[in-house]
């Protein structure tokens, strides 16, 4: 199969299960919700080291929000609920409760809960106020610029993790403006988040090393300057390579994310030096979430 | 299919205690007998057929028409369905109310929505004392659902309330959030009697009007403009056109805390211009 000249290999994306929720962040300012998401969602772009992968999915208009303010909604994925409650409390608690003018609120409604203001209300010693409106209970935590609201509990979701797609071009050039491509097309998809800088990964990796301290090391057969000292996955003419993975709250929204993202990329073509659309898998052994690439772009 | 009626045939001498007449209570119910269900009045019990033109339909949605400020109890311990009264209702109306919507479209005695729990009440007019309150020797009064007055609402409004969200349009009597133990109340009236949160532990207590008098034993902790409002306002809205009027104004309240006679940590939010 060829788009445009690039060649989508037959082959799949090996994604696993996660454990997700989202939450609305908002501020006095759009700048202030998005400082407050930006630094919740710093340091998550792999479970490996940091904990849990996390990301901006959209900002939102004031209508969108509980409180009638700016907002941005993130997403946050972990490995297990265990992990996904110690993230997310740590992270409103150091990150969006120390953000001037913040407040955070439930993005997902799930019968799995995690504590946002339920774990973070002691910070209020005592002067905290719980209120119950409607079906929701907020957390009001007095705090040196006035109150800090924050809903009680997140909803959370079984979610996929580690969707993914591998550029291949001839040139470096070529394979960031083709992955910033993708990457641009695929932030409007949602539910689904790029936990990586700027949305793409060049140090993408395999399972394991030859050093015993290591879970996962440098994936040679995708590293160009390797070619023809490793048993590599690279056409001759391949010069760099770059990754994009996706996190997404539900296998259809990974798959949407994965098509306008092979689309985006493919539109620089043969001609701009893009060569070809690969993925990463284990041979099935990983994950459940199998996303063949030819299937979804047929 | 459209709602089971009771109309009401002619004001009752005695008072009349309208408890079984609920959504839960008649559900799979034959409409005769349910004219044959006999209604406490005074000492006497009375079969609901010879005080009220009934006519059949969906329990689960009843309609008392021509209502009296003798018809006592009218929703008790409701927990589902709709209620809807056309005209007055007297004492003790949705008394632990549930579940379920109770409305009146007209005036309502004492106690009325007192122990309430879940759904919602609403009354058209005005509200005696105690609404939302706890019965006496009861430890806590509301504790939970929504209850909306657009009337005025008579003294100790909330007392003992435990959660919950209780708005009234019209003015509120003295001792407005009595002995209150949790919960919000908005009073959206010019005017509050005198002592609104004695006995307060804790608890929200809002208010538009001015109050006759208030109690020394609060501490002013300053005028504020609280992020917490814009939630709320934005959330009970819908439910209160006169608070939706309110809702684009700014949100600066005078914060204070008490009744610190009693050790409380309740609040009484002054909203004024």
């Amino acid at each position: 199969m060829k788009i445009n000249g690039v060649t989508i290999e037959d082959t799949f994306a090996e994604a696993f299960g996660m454990c997700a929720t989202r939450l609305i962040i908002t501020g006095d300012t759009p700048g202030w919700a998005h400082a407050a998401a930006a630094s919740l969602s710093g340091f998550a772009t792999s479970v490996i080291a940091c904990g849990c992968e996390a990301g901006i999915e959209r900002e939102l208009s004031p209508g969108e929000t509980p409180d009638g303010r700016p907002g941005v909604a993130v997403l946050i994925f972990s490995m297990s609920l265990k992990d996904l409650q110690k993230q997310v409390r740590d992270r409103v608690g150091q990150c969006v409760l120390t953000t001037a003018g913040s407040a955070c609120f439930s993005g997902l409604d799930g019968d799995e809960t995690v504590k946002i203001g339920g774990a973070l209300r002691y910070f209020g010693d005592g002067f905290q106020i719980a209120k119950r409106i409607g079906d929701r209970r907020y957390w009001r935590v007095p705090v040196m610029d006035g109150e800090f609201i924050c809903e009680d509990r997140a909803g959370t979701a079984k979610a996929v993790g580690g969707g993914n797609l591998i550029v291949i071009a001839a040139s470096r050039p070529a394979a960031l403006e083709a992955s910033e491509r993708a990457v641009a097309a695929m932030r409007k998809t949602r539910d689904v988040i790029l936990p990586f800088p700027g949305g793409m990964v060049r140090s993408g990796s395999k399972v394991g090393s030859k050093y015993k301290a290591l879970v996962a090391s440098t994936n040679d057969a995708y590293c160009p300057t390797l070619k023809g000292q490793t048993k590599t996955a690279l056409p001759p003419e391949a010069a760099a390579v770059l990754e994009i993975v996706i996190d997404g709250l539900t296998p259809n929204s990974v798959r949407e994310a994965m098509r306008a993202g092979i689309s985006a990329a493919c539109t620089v073509g043969a001609g701009g030096g893009m060569l070809k659309i690969d993925a990463g898998n284990y041979d099935g052994k990983l994950g459940k979430y199998r996303f063949p690439l030819r299937e979804i772009m047929a | 299919m459209s709602g089971l009626t009771f109309r009401l045939k002619a004001a009752p001498p005695w008072r009349l205690d309208m408890s079984p007449l609920t959504p839960d209570r008649l559900s799979g119910i034959e409409a005769r007998a349910i004219s044959k269900i006999a209604l406490l009045s005074g000492n006497k019990r009375i079969p609901a057929g010879d005080l009220f033109e009934i006519a059949p339909g969906d329990p689960a949605d009843i309609r008392i028409l021509d209502s009296s400020d003798k018809l006592d109890f009218i929703g008790r311990d409701m927990r589902g369905g709709r209620l809807t009264v056309e005209g007055d209702a007297g004492v003790y109306c949705g008394l632990n109310l549930g579940g379920g919507e109770l409305i009146v479209r007209g005036n309502v005695g004492d106690y009325a929505a007192a122990g309430m729990s879940g759904g919602r009440f609403e009354a058209s007019g005005n509200v005696g004392g105690h609404f939302g309150g706890a019965l006496p020797g009861d430890m806590r009064g509301m504790s939970g659902g929504t209850a909306i007055v657009h009337g005025r609402s008579g003294q100790r409004l909330g007392d003992r309330m435990r959660r919950g969200t209780i708005i009234v349009e019209g003015d509120v009597g003295a001792y407005a959030a009595s002995r209150m133990i949790a919960g919000t109340i908005i009073a959206l009236g010019s005017a509050a009697g005198s002592y609104p949160g004695f006995g307060m532990k804790r608890g929200t207590l809002i208010l538009r009007g001015e109050v006759e008098r208030e109690l020394p034993t609060f501490a002013d902790c300053g005028r504020h403009d609280l992020a917490f409002l814009n939630l709320l306002l934005l959330q009970l809205r819908s439910i209160s056109s006169r608070l939706d009027q309110f809702a684009a104004q700014p949100k600066i309240v005078h914060r204070r805390v008490g009744d610190q006679a009693s050790g409380g940590k309740g609040e009484i939010l002054a909203w004024r211009e």
